[in-house]
């Protein structure tokens, strides 16, 4: 008799496991289908190759511009610096990256030295055209090398110029369009944090 | 034990004043051009910036239609243009100076584009440009050079 109790017990058990498995499964298959989760796959300056999936567990400020843009470029880095700084110790938690466009030369420049200046914090990415694109598509940005010959090296960067928010998970959170002072992008981030 | 603390306390009431200093400002007929700002650069191969403003005290329009200085070779007036969220920055023939209005070359707006600049420009210094206005004719101000960190003039600018 107490054995069939045991028995029955322990298939109750099991299949509650199953039911919570598959209610699991489904729940993220759900939540996979509903996020739009971009991803970049680009090397540092010294090579190293960083994807999106290395960041998982933070949050992930994305940036595309190219450093011989010398009007709005500055200007959200300093907003991403400053961001940073007021963060404090919270700041373990964002991880800032900026994407090169113009990439060759970015990388020719300097990319490295010139975001240090803004903030020790700013990972610098620089990829071949074929990986840049790749990046600027999944994340459904745009960037086109602009043909104009006012700008030095006979072109300047039509670019998408807004900073973008990835979870955790992730997931694209939000955008903070240009010109979003650094105090409202800290207090978005800290009701995260 | 109390001079260091009354000096503390006199540079406390000193610094937010020199923090906000009265901007370098020079008069031309009917305009006054003053808070003339650029960032400090990494070398010279990328083009530097020019941030100014601009205001019109008289009755007739005016227009600023170029740059001039020393330290670039290729000095220009472009204007950084956001639609659907896509910034280009593409060069402005000119800049209208409107009667009665003030005008700045400010982030995400005008700005002077300084390219093939001849020497890096440091923290601290700073460098005349030479303003063209068709009615007004040329006006020089110095250009103080801030961090490359600063998102406006260190002296207070009106709006
Ligand atoms: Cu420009």
């Amino acid at each position: 008799m107490l054995k069939t109790i045991r028995i029955a017990l322990w298939i109750a058990v099991a299949v509650s496991l199953v039911v919570v498995g598959v209610l699991l499964w489904r729940a993220d298959r759900q939540e996979q289908a509903a996020a739009f989760r971009p991803a970049f796959s680009l090397p540092d300056e010294t090579g190293a190759i960083h994807t999106t999936e290395e960041f998982k567990g933070k949050y992930v400020l994305v940036f595309f511009g190219f450093t011989n843009c010398p009007d709005i470029c500055p200007t959200t880095m300093s907003e991403v610096a400053q961001v940073m700084d007021d963060l404090g110790p919270q700041a373990e938690k964002v991880q800032p990256v900026f994407i090169s466009v113009d990439p060759a030369r970015d990388r020719a420049s300097g990319l490295d030295e010139y975001l240090a200046a803004f903030h020790p914090a700013i990972l610098g990415l620089a990829g071949d055209e074929a990986s840049t694109r790749a990046a600027v598509e999944s994340f459904k940005v745009f960037a086109d090398p602009e043909k104009a010959a006012s700008a030095p090296g006979g072109y300047t960067m039509s670019h998408s110029s807004s900073l973008y928010l990835l979870g955790p998970r992730g997931d694209w959170l939000r955008q903070f369009e240009y010109g979003t002072p650094a105090d409202d992008i800290t207090a978005d981030l800290k009701g995260r944090l | 034990m109390i001079k260091p603390i009354i000096a503390g306390l006199g540079l406390a009431a000193v610094l937010p004043a020199l923090a906000l200093a009265e901007c370098a400002e020079v008069s031309q007929g009917d305009l006054s051009v003053r808070a003339a700002w650029s960032r400090a650069t990494i070398g010279t191969a990328r083009p530097a910036v020019f941030y100014v403003t601009i205001q019109n005290n008289g009755s007739t329009d005016d227009r600023l239609t170029g740059i001039e200085t020393r330290v670039a070779g290729m000095p220009m007036l472009h204007e950084t243009v956001t639609k659907d969220g896509v910034a280009s920055m593409p060069h402005a023939d000119a800049i209208d100076i409107p009667a009665g209005k003030t005008v700045s070359l400010a982030p995400g707006g005008y700005h002077g584009m300084l390219m093939n600049l001849e020497a890096e420009l440091k923290e601290g210094e700073s460098f005349p440009v030479t303003l063209q206005f068709e009615k007004a004719g040329e006006v020089s101000i110095d250009t103080e050079v801030l961090p490359i960190r600063a998102r406006e003039a260190a002296c207070g600018v009106a709006p």
